[in-house]
């Protein structure tokens, strides 16, 4: 059961993070070319993978019961961090993340930049595509290595990753155009419940608690997280309608998460 | 040396985000649970019940400061 809920955690969180590093890759692809696009995206992965290459096996040198208080201490803040600003932009309090925009705005950006060429690459397509692959897979690879306070979990973590990335180049390379229709907020939304969950439980554990009834906790926890979201998505749209306000009262940089 | 600061700062927002005393209450609220367990008294439900606090609290904080604007 955790072995699904961490595997779908994962996925969806490095899908929203590979939508949002498609539109930058996209936009500067189209305009500049891809080549050297391309190879900002590989040299990104390259570096994403030995990340979680040097990282993943050094966790399993730290006893489990330490790991587990500071993986879920992260993963508690990290979490609370992806549901705080979710809950916002449910409730509007936040605008949503829109990558039809972003989209447009990068597009902008890469026409009216210089050419300057560096080791045989365009240097504006080179450093944009692997800072924004980069710096959207850092949460993943974060997310990734994390995930091995569970027994076995940064091989799973890494394969739903993996998956995650397949889905969303094939659906990139298809549409050629932003995966504005996936619903992020959602997306953002259900991996804040799940990361801030397996906070609580591993962190808990790693502090010395035990859970009644063990392992079978962790779908409980999730229930309780989500239910108690859902309820502070309600009462902040209650609050937001009382405000009379119609449009989101703060605009959405593109920061993450 | 900007450069170090620049690397913290990075790591400080990537990790802690825009309401640090969500990681203050986090850590605060583990260490309540071991101290609870290292008494031997039941500490499971203290999580939990912490993360719905400093939930509230950070979300009451920010439509707060998004309604003053």
């Amino acid at each position: 059961m955790s072995t699904t809920i961490l595997f779908l955690a994962a996925f969806f969180a490095s899908a929203v993070e590979m939508v949002e590093a498609l539109t930058i890759v996209l936009a500067v692809g189209v305009t500049r070319g891809w080549r050297s696009t391309l190879i900002g995206v590989g040299a990104a992965a390259v570096a994403l993978a030995a990340i979680v290459g040097a990282l993943g096996p050094a966790l399993t040198l730290v006893p489990l019961d330490s790991l587990r208080l500071v993986v879920g201490g992260l993963l508690l803040v990290f979490g609370l961090q992806w549901l705080r600003k979710a809950i916002l932009r449910a409730s509007g309090f936040k605008a949503l993340h829109d990558e039809e925009a972003i989209f447009a705005r990068e597009l902008a950006e890469a026409r009216s930049a210089g050419h300057e060429e560096r080791a045989g690459l365009d240097w504006y397509s080179f450093t944009l595509s692997f800072k924004g692959v980069f710096l959207e897979g850092l949460e993943v690879a974060f997310i990734v290595v994390t995930f091995g306070g569970h027994r076995g979990g940064v091989p799973i973590a890494a394969a739903a990753a993996g998956s995650a990335l397949l889905v969303v180049a094939v659906a990139g390379v298809l549409l050629r155009a932003p995966l504005s229709r996936v619903p992020e907020n959602t997306l953002k939304f259900g991996v804040g419940v799940m990361l801030t969950s397996f906070g609580i439980f591993w962190g808990s554990e790693g502090a010395g608690a035990h859970w009644p009834g063990g392992d079978a906790a962790l779908p409980a926890i999730l229930a309780f997280v989500l239910g108690t979201s859902l309820i502070a998505v309600r009462v902040l749209r209650r609050e937001h309608g009382r405000l009379g306000l119609a449009a989101p009262l703060a605009a959405d940089a593109g920061s993450e998460p | 040396m900007r450069l170090l600061i620049g690397f913290g700062r990075f790591w400080w927002d990537f990790v802690v985000g825009d309401d640090w005393r969500v990681g203050a209450g986090v850590v605060a609220a583990l260490g309540g649970v071991a101290l609870l367990a290292h008494w031997g008294v039941p500490a499971w439900w203290l999580a939990p019940v912490a993360v719905v606090a400093l939930l509230a609290l950070s979300l009451r904080r920010a439509t707060r400061a998004a309604w003053s604007r």
